[in-house]
């Protein structure tokens, strides 16, 4: 979608704040928000890809007020009713239901102590890659209302494969639960001149990780 | 519903251990995961190990994910990192325009600084104003490359090996190697200058 997150280019959102000795988190509610996102997902009513959409989804004047924790929040309370793991009336009080049963947490102690997140392999030989590292590509014109990983500044822009990362979800389907379509990931290189005009220096690149889906051939 | 978040986040969280959907104490377990033991410190055995093992580093460069675990970090955590390096001409600096992306095995829970909308929103258009927002001023020779996190790959920058550094042990250069110069937004500690991070 083209929301308000998709901000890469974007001019007047002022200088970086620095803070110096950052702690890992600001409040212990910060650190409780994280913590929950985290037992929450191992339930599997979602993914990563839907669990991104639904923080795009927040009105964009919340997306831009909010802090980076609040997000994940108002995400989270939409969340839990929007995947069945709590009632409407039931975050609304604060209770259970009456006569409700109980389950038996899906995130245990032992989960905790183990870090990563359990992204499937990206070596999978039976997906073949559209395209060779050297090659020209475009990114295509899309502008889809779902979720995508293309940003707007990128669409359109000609670069050059300069590695092929092997075959992961497709975002765009997954966040939708309409199918993972591995495919082949890329990281594609863009001259600054090409993203950003003559003003940006001749040197100067961005590399974007893309999706065969994102790309088509870019002739000579 | 209260407005304040620690009273918001509190309901919720009772609601939730309540109906037994989650567990107290793996809420506790993982935020200690991330205060005490997941950190910037990771990253800097592996940028220290780099500098002086020139095997480790060509290992490093091809297959990241490989070479973490070598220095006994989690391997399945590693999984789709790549290291990209700095050198006299190039540099190299990380951000995720479209979320909060983020090496998290090797570099912990990314800064707020990270996450803001002046960084994302600046760093691919205008990366050499952003670095010397950070204090760092890039020679026009120099090209900047930038490394927009758009899919599950994360990224980690190896910085060059600081001047005078020559003598000191592996355990001596990890200090010198901070969260920002492994993000791309500055560079190693000069030896004079300690170990702070």
């Amino acid at each position: 979608m083209n929301g308000v997150h998709d901000m890469g280019g974007m001019h007047g959102m002022g200088p970086i704040h620095y803070e110096k000795n950052e702690p890992v988190f600001h409040a212990r509610w910060e650190s409780r928000v994280y913590a929950l996102n985290r037992a929450l997902a191992e339930w599997r009513k979602w993914n990563l890809d839907a669990w991104r959409h639904d923080i795009e989804l927040l009105a964009p004047t919340d997306y831009l007020r909010m802090s980076y924790y609040e997000k994940w929040f108002a995400a989270m309370e939409k969340r839990v009713v929007k995947y069945g793991l709590v009632t409407r009336d039931e975050l609304e009080s604060g209770r259970p239901a009456p006569g409700s049963a109980k389950v038996n947490p899906a995130y245990t102690v032992t989960m905790a102590a183990v870090i990563g997140r359990g992204i499937p392999s990206s070596n999978d030989p039976s997906v073949a890659p559209l395209f060779q590292v050297g090659q020209a590509v475009r990114a295509r014109n899309i502008n889809p209302v779902g979720h995508t990983r293309l940003p707007r500044y990128a669409r359109g822009k000609t670069g050059q494969i300069v590695r092929d990362h092997g075959v992961y979800v497709f975002p765009d389907t997954n966040a939708q639960f309409r199918g993972e379509k591995r495919q082949h990931v890329y990281s594609v290189r863009f001259a600054a001149r090409e993203l950003w005009g003559e003003d940006a220096s001749p040197r100067d690149s961005v590399h974007l990780d893309m999706w065969d889906d994102y790309l088509e051939h870019a002739g000579s | 519903m209260p407005s304040d978040p620690t009273l918001r986040v509190k309901a919720l969280e009772s609601l939730l251990v309540e109906k037994g959907l989650v567990d107290p104490a793996a809420l506790d377990a993982l935020i200690d995961t991330y205060e005490h033991k997941i950190g910037p410190r990771n990253g800097a055995r592996v940028v220290a190990r780099a500098w002086v093992d020139p095997a480790y580093k060509m290992r490093l460069l091809a297959d990241a994910a490989s070479a973490i675990a070598e220095v006994g970090l989690a391997s399945s955590a590693g999984e789709h990192m790549v290291v990209v390096e700095n050198g006299p001409k190039v540099h190299n600096l990380v951000v995720c325009t479209l979320c909060s992306c983020y090496p998290w095995p090797v570099l912990g829970l990314p800064p707020v600084w990270y996450k803001s909308t002046a960084y994302r929103s600046r760093a691919v258009i205008d990366p050499r104003g952003v670095l010397r927002e950070f204090g760092l001023e890039l020679a026009e020779d120099v090209e900047v490359r930038v490394w927009d996190s758009t899919a599950e790959l994360r990224y980690l920058v190896l910085p060059e090996r600081p001047a005078g550094s020559e003598k000191l042990s592996e355990t001596e250069l990890a200090e010198l190697v901070t969260r920002d110069a492994m993000v791309g937004v500055a560079k190693a500690l000069a030896p004079a200058s300690g170990g702070k991070a």
